[in-house]
C-alpha cells in the first residue's frame, strides 16, 4: 500500500489522508453499484434461469447431433476411414460394429430415435432401424450379408454416405433444410425444387407482410396519437383508455371477433350484398387469407404504435408549428418538416415494436390465416408440436433471430437506438 | 373608417371570447406607426397575449376587424402574413441547427441557394452567432438561444415582428443585456415591433409607446415618461412604478386642481385629471420620490409623518411612515451626503406639491 502512494505522481491529486482520488472514487462507487447489483440479482437470475438458459438450449438443438454417433458408438469412428465418395458400401469391420452396436440398442430400446432423427435426412431409415435392431441379437456373421438380407437397403451406399454425414456430434443439415436445401444422393448441397422450398417462401412472406402491418399501423396510429397529444387532458385520457381496451380483452375474443365480422356469412358481406355491391355468391373471402391475417394483426398490434407516439407527441410544445407558421410555411410544409422530424423517435421506436412482435406473431395467423396467411412461426410450431422435429423449428427460430437482429442493427445504424423512445 | 393612416397595424374595435359568455379582449383599438416599438404591458390574463396572437393569425378575432399595411388580414393564414414572431420559449426546431433554423423561412419562400446562405450569414452577423451556426439549439445557453430566435424572426425581412414575453426565461442580467440588444437591433434595422410582457423595467426600457393592458381593455397608451409621471387613472399609477395610494373625497374643484378630504379634516391640493364631481371618492396618486422632507412653507401639501421603518436600499433610503392615517406612506430619500438622518418612530415634515399629486379614479 505504501510503495503505490510512494510512487504518486507528483501532480496526482489525493485525499485528506494521502489515497489517490482515483482509488478513493473508485472504492466509493463500487460499493454504490455493488449494492445496485445486490437489487436486480434476484431479476438477474431468474432471467437467466428462464428465459436465457431455454433459449440457448433450444437453439443449440439446431446444430446438436450427439444422438446417431452416441447410439452406434462402435461403427461411428470406423466409418471415418471409409471413403464415401466411392460406390463400395463399407467392409466386413463396419458391420460387425454396427451389428454390436444395434444389440446394445435393442437391449435399451434406444434404436428408434436415431432412426427418426436419419429419417428427416433419407426416408426409410426409421423403419430400416427398428427393423434392424428387432433382428441384430441373431445375426451371425458375416454380418455384412446377414444385415443386407434384413434389408437391401444396407447395401445401398446412399445410405451409408447420410449415415456418415449425420454421425458427427454437430449437423449443419437443419440449417439447410431450414433455408431449403438438401444433399443429393451424392452429398452434394443443391437447393430445393421450387415446389419443396417453403421455408424461404414464407420468411419472406412473413417479413413483408410484418413490414405491411408495421406501416398500416403507422399510418393509423399517427393521426390518432396526434389528435391524443393535442386534446385537453380529460378526453384524451377517455380516448387512450378506448385505445387501450383491446388490452383487456381476451386475444382470442377479438380474433373470434374479426372472424365474425369478415367471414363470407359475416356482417360485411352480408352488408355489401345487401347494399347491392355484391351479388349473393361473389362475396369476398377476407378471413383465413392474407387479407385477414393483416387486419387482424393490424388491429391487435396497433397499440404498441400508438403509445410511444402518443409519448413523443405529447412532449412536442405546439409553438413549433406556430412559429413554422408564422416563418412561412403552409400547413403542410410546417407538418413535413418541424412536427414529423420531431416525432421519428416515437415512429421508429413504434416500428421496430410493432415489427418484432409481428415477425414472430403465432395465434393470429394460426386462426384467421388459412393457407395464405399464416406466417414462419406457424411453421414452427408446427414442428415443435406435430412433426417433433425440434432441431429444424430450432434452425428456423434461430434465423428468425438473426434476421431481427440483422434489421435492429441496420436500424440502429440508419436511425440510431438512442433516438428511441419507448414511453 | 378614414383609411388615410400611415399605421402599419390597426386594430379596429377588435373583440375576442374563448367561451361566448365572456370576454378576454373587450375592445382594443391600436394605430402602430412604421418603425415603432411598441409594449402591451400588463398582468396576465389582461388578454396582451390574446391580442398578440390575433395579429400573429392563431387565433381568430371574435368581432373586429386588424390590417396590417392596410389590408385586412382576419381571412389571411398565418404563414401568409409576413409577421415574425419570438415566441416564449424560442420554439427554436431541436432537429436542426442554427443555420438550418435561420434558412428555414428563406426556403419556404423558394430563395436562391446563395441568398439564402448570404442572408443567414448576415442575420448570424448580426446577433454575433457566426461560429455557432452547425450547432443544435440544445447545445447553446438561453441567451444564445434567445438570440437565434430573434434572428429567425428578423431574417425574412418582415414588416412587423411580435415578441411574446421573450425573455421570461432568462435570468436578470442576462435579461437586462438582451433588453439592450433588441433595442439595439430594433434602432438599426427600424422594423416595428409588437412586444408583449408582464415586466414593466423591459416594456420602460424598450418601448416608443407601452399600451398598458387590464381586464381585456387598454387602460393608458402612451410613451413611457408619460405613463410614468401622468398616468390617466388608479391601475396605471399603480401598475407602473410606486405608487402612495390616499382615498378620499372631493370637496372643491378649481380648474385644473381640486381639494381632497383624505379623512380627520386633512384637506389636500391635487391635479384634477380623471374625477367626477364635488362630493364624490377619488384616489389620489402620489411617487414616493417626489415627496420631500422639510419642504418650505410655499408648498400647498405639508403635513406630519411619523416614521415607522427605514430599509437601506444603498442608492436610497426607502421610509415608511404613518401619514395622514395611512400607514403604508412610501417616502425614497435619495442617499447623498446632506441627506436628513431619520430614526423609527420621529415625526417629520413632510410634503409634496399639487402636480405631483394626481387626483384619480376610484381602484377597484
Amino acid at each position: 500500500m505504501s510503495a503505490t502512494v510512494e510512487s504518486v505522481a507528483p501532480e496526482q491529486m489525493v485525499t485528506a489522508d494521502g489515497t489517490p482520488l482515483k482509488v478513493s472514487l473508485a472504492r466509493a462507487r463500487r460499493r454504490a453499484r455493488n449494492r445496485a447489483l445486490l437489487l436486480v440479482a434476484p431479476l438477474f437470475l431468474f432471467i437467466f434461469i428462464t428465459f436465457f438458459i431455454p433459449i440457448f438450449s433450444m437453439l443449440f438443438r439446431s446444430v446438436e447431433n450427439e444422438l446417431v454417433g452416441d447410439t452406434l458408438h462402435r461403427t461411428v469412428p470406423l466409418l471415418q476411414n471409409w471413403d464415401e465418395s466411392g460406390d463400395t458400401i463399407p467392409g466386413e469391420e463396419v458391420f460387425a460394429a454396427l451389428q454390436q452396436d444395434f444389440a446394445e440398442a435393442q437391449k435399451t430400446k434406444s434404436a428408434g430415435r436415431p432412426g427418426r432423427r436419419l429419417n428427416y435426412e433419407k426416408p426409410g431409415f426409421s423403419s430400416l432401424f427398428r427393423k434392424t435392431a428387432r433382428k441384430a441379437q441373431k445375426l451371425e456373421p458375416p454380418y455384412r450379408e446377414a444385415f443386407i438380407k434384413i434389408s437391401k437397403d444396407w447395401g445401398d451406399v446412399e445410405y451409408w454416405r447420410v449415415l456418415k454425414r449425420e454421425s458427427g456430434k454437430y449437423t449443419k443439415s437443419y440449417y439447410l433444410s431450414a433455408l431449403d436445401f438438401s444433399y443429393d444422393s451424392e452429398g452434394n448441397v443443391v437447393k430445393n425444387p421450387g415446389k419443396e422450398s417453403i421455408y424461404i417462401k414464407l420468411f419472406w412472406r412473413t417479413l413483408w407482410m410484418s413490414m405491411l402491418i408495421t406501416v398500416l399501423c403507422l399510418v393509423l396510429a399517427y393521426p390518432i396519437s396526434y389528435l391524443l397529444s393535442t386534446l385537453p387532458a380529460r378526453t384524451s385520457n377517455l380516448l387512450l383508455i378506448l385505445v387501450l381496451l383491446p388490452f383487456w380483452t381476451s386475444l382470442l375474443v377479438r380474433t373470434s371477433a374479426w372472424i365474425a365480422i369478415l367471414q363470407q356469412e359475416g356482417v360485411i358481406n352480408d352488408f355489401l350484398v345487401f347494399l347491392g355491391f355484391l351479388s349473393d355468391d361473389g362475396r369476398l373471402a377476407m378471413i383465413h387469407n392474407q387479407v385477414g391475417t393483416i387486419v387482424a394483426m393490424v388491429h391487435v398490434l396497433l397499440p404498441f404504435m400508438v403509445l410511444p407516439l402518443y409519448s413523443v407527441m405529447k412532449t412536442i410544445p405546439p409553438s413549433y408549428l406556430r412559429a413554422a407558421r408564422s416563418l412561412g410555411a403552409n400547413p403542410f410544409t410546417a407538418f413535413v418538416r418541424v412536427y414529423v422530424p420531431n416525432t421519428v423517435a416515437g415512429i421508429g421506436a413504434g416500428g421496430i415494436l410493432v415489427f418484432i412482435i409481428a415477425i414472430g406473431y403465432y395465434i393470429t395467423p394460426a386462426l384467421v390465416g388459412g393457407q395464405s396467411g399464416t406466417l414462419i412461426s406457424n411453421l414452427i410450431a408446427y414442428h415443435l408440436e406435430t412433426s417433433l422435429n425440434w432441431g429444424l423449428a430450432a434452425a428456423l427460430g434461430a434465423i428468425l433471430l438473426g434476421g431481427v437482429l440483422a434489421l435492429y442493427l441496420l436500424y440502429d445504424k440508419i436511425v440510431g437506438i438512442d433516438n428511441m423512445k419507448l414511453g | 373608417m378614414t383609411e388615410t393612416s400611415n399605421a402599419i397595424v390597426r386594430f379596429v374595435d377588435v373583440q375576442k371570447s374563448y367561451d361566448g359568455e365572456s370576454l378576454v379582449v373587450k375592445k382594443f383599438n391600436l394605430d402602430m406607426e412604421k418603425g415603432e416599438f411598441l409594449t402591451m404591458l400588463g398582468p396576465s390574463g389582461s388578454g396582451k397575449t390574446t391580442c398578440l396572437m390575433m395579429l400573429a393569425g392563431f387565433e381568430p378575432a371574435t368581432h373586429g376587424e386588424i390590417y396590417l399595411n392596410d389590408q385586412p388580414i382576419n381571412n389571411v393564414p398565418p404563414h401568409k402574413r409576413g409577421i415574425g414572431m419570438v415566441f416564449q420559449n424560442y420554439a427554436l426546431f431541436p432537429h436542426m441547427t442554427v443555420a438550418e433554423n435561420l434558412a428555414f423561412p428563406l426556403e419556404v419562400r423558394k430563395m436562391s441557394k446563395s441568398e439564402v446562405e448570404q442572408r443567414v450569414q448576415r442575420a448570424l452577423d448580426m446577433v454575433q452567432l457566426g461560429e455557432f451556426s452547425s450547432r443544435r439549439p440544445a447545445q447553446l445557453s438561453g441567451g444564445q438561444q434567445q438570440r437565434v430566435a430573434v434572428a429567425r424572426a428578423l431574417v425574412f425581412d418582415p414588416d412587423v415582428v411580435l415578441m411574446d414575453e421573450p425573455l421570461g426565461a432568462l435570468d436578470k442580467n442576462l435579461r437586462e443585456q438582451m433588453q439592450y440588444e433588441i433595442k439595439h437591433i430594433h434602432e438599426r434595422l427600424g422594423v416595428t415591433v409588437l412586444y408583449v410582457t408582464h415586466d414593466q423595467s423591459e416594456a420602460l426600457t424598450m418601448s416608443n409607446r407601452i399600451a398598458v393592458f387590464d381586464d381585456g381593455v387598454v387602460q393608458q397608451l402612451a410613451p413611457p415618461t408619460v405613463l410614468y409621471e401622468e398616468p390617466e387613472n388608479a391601475f396605471v399609477a399603480n401598475f407602473i412604478g410606486e405608487n402612495n395610494v390616499i382615498g378620499g373625497k372631493i370637496t372643491r374643484i378649481d380648474g385644473q386642481s381640486c381639494q381632497v378630504d383624505v379623512g380627520e379634516s386633512r384637506e389636500v391640493q391635487a391635479l384634477a385629471v380623471n374625477i367626477g364631481g364635488v362630493g364624490e371618492s377619488t384616489t389620489l396618486s402620489l411617487r414616493p420620490e417626489r415627496v420631500s422632507l422639510d419642504p418650505g412653507d410655499d408648498c400647498p401639501n405639508v403635513f406630519e409623518g411619523k416614521v415607522e421603518e427605514l430599509i437601506y436600499l444603498g442608492d436610497h433610503i426607502r421610509t415608511r411612515m404613518h401619514v395622514c392615517g395611512h400607514d403604508g406612506f412610501i417616502v425614497k430619500i435619495p442617499n447623498s451626503s446632506s441627506h436628513a438622518q431619520l430614526h423609527e418612530g420621529a415625526v417629520v415634515k413632510v410634503g409634496w406639491t399639487m402636480e405631483d399629486c394626481r387626483a384619480l379614479d376610484v381602484l377597484n
